[in-house]
């Protein structure tokens, strides 16, 4: 399985050099340096996809070395088709974060690009690493540049939510260390996630690391009642940083569920499941209430982002190849579609340096590609067929179906509620009558904007017209994660097929079957 | 008892620093003021000798002076560190004293004595012996705390230092005076010896045990002996602040590991439940009054409260272990913690300037701007004070957790990390101060700061430290797990 060229780890070194890098030439170059770092990484991560063998679930392209003699702390890396979609997205995210902060960056340039990198390198890192140890390091690295990138860069209130974000993570995570540091001494001294993901662990310890790992994971989504670093860290970022934290940084969460709290820990998981269903339907719901009250375009993307990561979190506790692939699936998704809201506000917000729906009204005249561009996002933000989210939502909600239907038409409430303030929002930024001082700081998207927001565009349609490719490269390896319910779950499904069998006549391995 | 003069080549680094030491008091009246840079190099130039001798020394261990030294790789290990800290602190003194026109070539001798002192303290494996070098240290850093004899907060921080230094002597003095009536002897290994057939509950080991507690509390600087430690380090120039907060802590460890390892492992239940709550005690106080400081040395002192308190924590599983894991995280921990504290005293006295008090949190706003790489310096020592990987700072906790974890103590290991969590707060707030805060005016025109080539030597050995060991410990972890395999 080695490769020669160590293809993972020069994606996490490239941008780290780059960090440094940056700081060796004049601020106006720095956005050279970092956009040309950011670009090749995005190419050394897209032969990836076509050389990645979609028939296996087990890791691929994987590296090892000894880091740590005592205890065995591995160098460790390696890619399944549950993090290759999400490299991808953050390869491809990066580089138009950088085209986005072209000039609304002014000062410290340098440092802002720095930042960008570490970030970009750590978070796919996060994703990457195959032992615990160097998973917690890339997790816990990248607190620091993004403080930095809100507590410098932000808005008005940047000190009260840059230390915020900080410390809601930093507390959430300190549990995460002491569960790794229990595992190590419960699962055979070992830090190889590969090997810990194998064990099985006693019921009253795996309970005790699922809440460690919850604490840590749901702080990251976030979860209702842990979201309200969100908002603040949100509207208060710019737009690269509130970019960033919600198309990859929410998603390091959800996929630290999959990746361990699933695996490691299936009978928790199976126990807290009626909790974290509660917990995704509130937060689908709340959010969306949330965001129907904002007249701050931020902050409505913010709870937009609550209320989404609700369904993530929902399918992932299905336990159902429907349930996690579309949780994955809307992963990705909603890193896409949301990235692009907030670069579509990062965009308005240079030019009437305002974020409120308020001064921000009627763009169609004035910005005609502006304002496709915001409905293109905003419909596939809402679901609609034919775009990414569609797919994702879709498949969550089936795989909800099967396991409950009053959970499903509650979360499908969202997807209602979702419309309402998203149409709401398009209604009056696009459609609305325009203040007539407004209409001469309102030029059109110009052509870097355009090479920002057109990528995300044709991601949203590819997946949502053809979202086979991704699905057939996942579906081996979450079908690993669900086997670690099997043995347990022989019962379970046979009830839940029963129950369904009854109630809507088809059982799920027809729907099982009806999958790609 | 007798004596073989071969025992004398054992102890040739203390000899060496000693009577560099006399050199330097010496040399000092006679030498004209242009030639005093010589007393520097004279004591670098000892230091780098010691440090081969001692690198040459680690082997199995060997007994001096009928068992009153031990050279072993645990002492070496201890020595080594202290070696490079002292050379620390002599080059971040030669441009530190100029800046508050203290020119005393003795600050050299004293410096030396006290290293001498704490070489005495982590190889004696007597209990006098310990006491002696103990002493030795105290006593000079005493003179080097009052060295500002024009400022009152100088004089008082060396005044309360002697008075509550002397009193837990006193007590340590008590410890030993109780243990040698219960044992027979002030040997650690006779002093095991004795204690291993004797329950528990006796009252007279037990009295003793909690004075010597007590008593390496005091120069530990542990909750609630810590009393001194702020007033201290704040009064006292802030290169010593810096020798004491890291040199004299370690040697303090050293010793006190030894005694209570060697000498009291039969006791291990005792006292690792005295020690559990000492280092509760220690890591809420530590970290929750560091939140309210104004004064950056005062935040910094009790930062290394709260540190002890988290090198505490792999004493209490050292404690309940039967392997030796515990011992070396709390080795590994403060050699970590000398290359971060160091550093962050270090960029504290950088900002030092005449007439402005660079001691002050708010004294930093806008570093950023003036020094970019000062408060990039200082920004990597507070994310490693703060245990953030990855910096060496993770590298300790991850140990001493690991080691609190492995002795069944999860729950302390949570308590410990919610409270690093809280001392992100404060840590923060000095990077907040320099990153996000808009220069004043009045600093605007605050004096150009300058780097000189001595200071730019230290912070370079104390960030490269805090970033290289943050990213490939090993070196330094197998280092101090052999270090303490020895140990019994």
């Amino acid at each position: 399985m080695t490769h020669s060229f160590p293809w993972l780890t020069a994606l996490i070194v490239l941008p780290l050099i780059g960090a440094a890098a940056v700081f060796f030439v004049k601020d106006t170059s720095a956005r050279l340096v970092a956009l040309a770092v950011a670009v090749t990484d995005l190419l050394i991560s897209l032969p990836l996809w076509w050389l990645f063998d979609a028939s296996s679930g087990n890791m691929q392209f994987m590296e090892s070395a000894l880091w740590i003699s005592s205890p065995p702390i591995h160098y460790r890396l390696g890619l399944d088709g549950i993090s290759l979609p999400l490299v991808l997205m953050t390869t491809v995210l990066m580089p138009l974060c950088i085209l986005i902060s072209w000039h609304s960056i002014e000062s410290r340039v340098q440092s802002f690009m720095a930042m960008l990198l570490i970030m970009e390198g750590a978070m796919i890192g996060v994703f990457l690493a195959l032992d615990f140890v160097l998973f917690y390091i890339f997790w816990e690295a990248m607190l620091i540049p993004m403080y930095l990138l809100i507590g410098v860069w932000g808005g008005p209130n940047r000190l009260y939510a840059a230390i915020k974000f900080f410390l809601y993570t930093l507390a959430g995570s300190v549990l995460l260390l002491v569960a790794i540091l229990v595992l190590y001494f419960q699962g055979g001294h070992t830090f190889d996630i590969l090997q810990l993901s194998q064990g099985s662990y006693s019921k009253p310890l795996q309970f005790w690391l699922f809440l460690a790992f919850f604490a840590a994971f749901a702080v990251k989504v976030p979860m209702f009642p842990f979201h309200t670093w969100l908002p603040d860290a949100h509207v208060e970022a710019p737009t690269a940083g509130s970019v960033i934290l919600a198309s990859i940084l929410l998603k390091m969460g959800t996929y630290g569920f999959v990746r361990f709290s699933l695996p490691m820990l299936p009978d928790a998981s199976q126990a807290f499941t009626p909790l974290m269903v509660v917990l995704s339907i509130i937060a689908i719901i709340y959010g969306a209430y949330m965001a129907l009250a904002q007249a701050d375009l931020k902050k409505l993307i913010a709870y937009s982002s609550v209320s989404h990561m609700g369904f993530v979190t929902l399918g992932l506790f299905m336990f159902n190849i429907q349930g996690i692939e579309g949780a994955v699936m809307q992963m990705v998704n909603h890193g896409i579609t949301t990235g692009g809201l907030f670069l579509c506000v990062g965009v308005i917000y240079e030019r009437t340096h305002s974020r409120q729906i308020a001064d921000n009204i009627g763009l169609t005249k004035p910005m005609p590609r502006y304002a496709t561009f915001l409905v293109i996002f905003a419909l596939s933000s809402l679901g609609l067929p034919g775009t990414n989210s569609f797919v994702g939502e879709f498949m969550v909600l089936i795989g909800t179906f099967l396991w409950s239907k009053v959970a499903t038409a509650f979360a499908s409430l969202g997807i209602i509620l979702a419309a309402a303030y998203l149409l709401w929002m398009v209604q009056r930024v696009a459609f609305g009558v325009p203040a007539p001082h407004m209409l001469p700081k309102l030029r059109d998207v110009n052509l870097r904007e355009m090479v920002a927001l057109v990528p995300l565009v044709l991601l949203i349609f590819m997946i949502g017209l053809f979202p086979n490719p991704i699905l057939t490269r996942m579906h081996p390896s979450v079908e690993k994660v669900i086997g670690r319910f099997l043995p347990p779950a022989v019962e379970q499904v046979s009830t839940v097929s029963q129950g369904l069998h009854n109630d809507a006549g088809f059982t799920s391995t027809e729907a099982e079957a009806k999958q790609p | 008892m007798t004596f073989a003069v071969g025992d004398l080549f054992l102890i040739l680094p203390e000899l060496l620093v000693i009577t560099a030491a006399c050199i330097v008091l010496v040399l000092d009246p006679v030498l004209r003021p242009s030639d005093k840079d010589g007393l520097v190099w004279l004591s670098l130039g000892t230091l780098a000798i010691c440090m081969g001798l001692t690198a040459s020394q680690i082997s199995a261990p060997v007994e001096a002076f009928s068992g009153l030294v031990v050279i072993d790789p645990y002492g070496a290990f201890w020595k080594l560190l202290l070696y490079f800290v002292t050379g620390l602190t002599i080059l971040l003194s030669h441009s530190y004293l100029k800046e508050e026109r203290l020119y005393f070539g003795e600050y050299y001798g004293f410096v030396l004595l006290a290293l001498a002192g704490m070489m005495v303290m982590v190889s004696a494996a007597d209990l006098l012996t310990i006491y002696l070098g103990t002493e030795l240290m105290s006593l000079s850093l005493y003179v080097m705390a009052g060295l500002k004899r024009s400022e009152p907060r100088s004089l008082e921080a060396s005044a309360k230092y002697f008075v509550l230094g002397a009193f837990s002597s006193g007590i340590l003095l008590y410890g030993i005076s109780l243990l040698y009536g219960a044992t027979g002897s002030t040997r650690l290994p006779a002093i095991a010896a004795a204690i291993s057939g004797r329950s528990l509950d006796d009252p007279l080991l037990l009295f003793a045990t909690i004075l010597l507690a007590v008593g390496f509390g005091f120069k530990l600087a542990v909750v609630p002996f810590h009393m001194w430690t702020p007033d201290v380090y704040e009064g006292a120039p802030t290169s010593v602040t810096a020798f004491m907060a890291v040199a004299s802590k370690a040697a303090s460890f050293g010793a006190f590991l030894r005694v209570f390892i060697e000498g009291l492992g039969g006791l291990k239940a005792n006292w690792s439940a005295i020690f559990l709550l000492l280092c509760l005690a220690t890591l809420v106080l530590g970290n929750v009054v560091a939140l309210v400081q104004t004064n950056i040395k005062r935040m910094l002192a009790y930062s290394s409260i709260a540190h002890a308190g988290y090198a505490l924590i792999g004493v209490v599983a050292a404690g309940r272990l039967a392997n030796s894991s515990g011992i070396a995280s709390v080795l590994l921990y403060l050699a970590l913690y000398t290359f971060m504290t160091f550093g962050a005293f270090a960029i504290v006295a950088m900002l030092r300037k005449d007439g402005i008090e660079g001691n002050e949190i708010e004294d930093f706003t806008g570093l950023s701007k003036r020094h970019p790489v000062a408060a990039l310096l200082m920004l990597i020592f507070m994310v490693s004070l703060a245990g953030i990987p990855p910096t060496a700072g993770f590298i300790g906790k991850f140990y001493v957790f690991m080691s609190a974890v492995e002795a069944g103590m999860t729950w302390l290991a949570v308590i410990a990390l919610i409270f690093a969590a809280v001392s992100a707060y404060y840590y923060l707030r000095l990077v907040m101060v320099m990153y996000m805060r808009e220069p004043s005016d009045v600093t605007d025109s605050a004096p150009q700061l300058v780097m000189s080539p001595a200071l730019s030597i230290v912070l370079a050995c104390a960030v490269a430290g805090v970033v290289i060991f943050g990213l490939y410990p090993n070196p330094l972890v197998q280092l101090a797990m052999q270090a303490v395999l020895t140990l019994k």
